[in-house]
């Protein structure tokens, strides 16, 4: 019989050593096609660790939103810019030790403050939303359209105007571009296009030797 | 049993490894962008988690506006990353300097 709380730690290591190795190759991959798929395996990982914190909206969301849209998009722009790979690495071994360092100072200090607080270790308690007496998703849903409604609605403008800005910088006119243009095409003449020219009829001139193979040209009426 | 310790304690790898990434590729805007990606869900993380063990829903409505705001990000910075490739034919930071910052 396997104790229920044990296997959820188990799945969080786990969870949060895929987390960890995809974010780690995402910064240290040659190739930028495969640093972006990596960072499909962090967010799809890190989903997975929001599932276990029960929060399934956002995790939900996070695939959805990010894996299917931002990560797509950013797979679009890769892949249509040609990008040389190698001039890009130059500096990589320069700053290594630099990155390194600040990161794992980084890294030692925010421990240390959470060895701090490790003390009175804070365990999950009840699921605040089945308290509540319903879902996850109905409990954000609850809070983001009373409480948080304004917030809410300023976050869609702001993608509006996101994507309003995306196009108006990507957007370009192009000079020199020829169009078919279907009115002119249309109020043409007939005889603006074909003129016919009344002219004697061309005969071969008899008894010279190269006539056949190179006709003399005569001056059209 | 997992503890709030062990959400934060990932939550500030992610971060760390996000900031080496800012670090250690300088040249590769798109690399950049990606490390940017990395810290907001490293953020997102802790929100999580701080609004699962403190039985708040504030924290889980604010990772869904980062979520959004990091969206509009993330296109507008992609956007800015096409013009710049279309008219330098580069995205190495090193190049772009015409500004002189």
């Amino acid at each position: 019989m396997i104790d229920p709380q044990m296997f959820q730690l188990v799945c969080f290591y786990a969870f949060a050593a895929v987390t960890v190795i995809a974010a780690l190759s995402v910064i240290t991959l040659r190739n930028s096609v495969h640093a972006v798929l990596a960072l499909v395996l962090t967010f799809f990982s890190t989903a997975c660790i929001w599932m276990l914190a029960e929060a399934e909206f956002l995790a939900i969301a996070l695939i959805v939103v990010y894996v299917g849209a931002v990560m797509v998009l950013f797979l679009f722009v890769v892949m249509m810019l040609d990008i040389d790979q190698e001039k890009l690495r130059e500096g990589f071994v320069k700053f290594l030790p630099v990155g390194l360092v600040v990161a794992v100072v980084m890294l030692v200090e925010m421990l240390g403050l959470i060895g701090v607080r490790v003390m009175h270790a804070q365990t999950m308690g009840v699921n605040p939303a089945t308290a509540a007496g319903m879902s996850n998703t109905a409990w954000l849903g609850m809070a983001l359209y009373t409480q948080y409604l304004l917030p809410f609605e300023v976050a869609a403008l702001i993608l509006t105007v996101g994507v309003i800005a995306a196009v108006a910088l990507t957007l370009r006119q192009r000079t020199g571009v020829r169009h078919q243009q279907a009115s002119e095409q249309v109020a043409v003449n007939a005889r603006d296009r074909v003129r016919i020219v009344k002219m004697a009829a061309e005969r071969p001139i008899v008894g010279e030797p190269g006539s056949q193979s190179a006709p003399a040209e005569e001056p059209k009426p | 049993m997992i503890t709030l310790s062990h959400y934060i304690v990932l939550g500030a790898i992610l971060f760390c490894i996000s900031v080496a990434g800012l670090f250690i590729n300088r040249k590769n805007v798109i690399v950049l962008l990606m490390a940017i990606e990395l810290m907001l869900l490293a953020v997102n993380i802790n929100f999580v988690a701080f609004s699962r063990f403190n039985h708040d829903v504030a924290g889980q409505v604010f990772v869904f506006f980062i979520l959004t705001v990091a969206a509009a990000e993330s296109a507008i910075g992609l956007a800015i990353l096409v013009l710049l490739f279309r008219n330098r034919s580069t995205v190495n930071i090193a190049e772009i300097d015409s500004m002189k910052g």
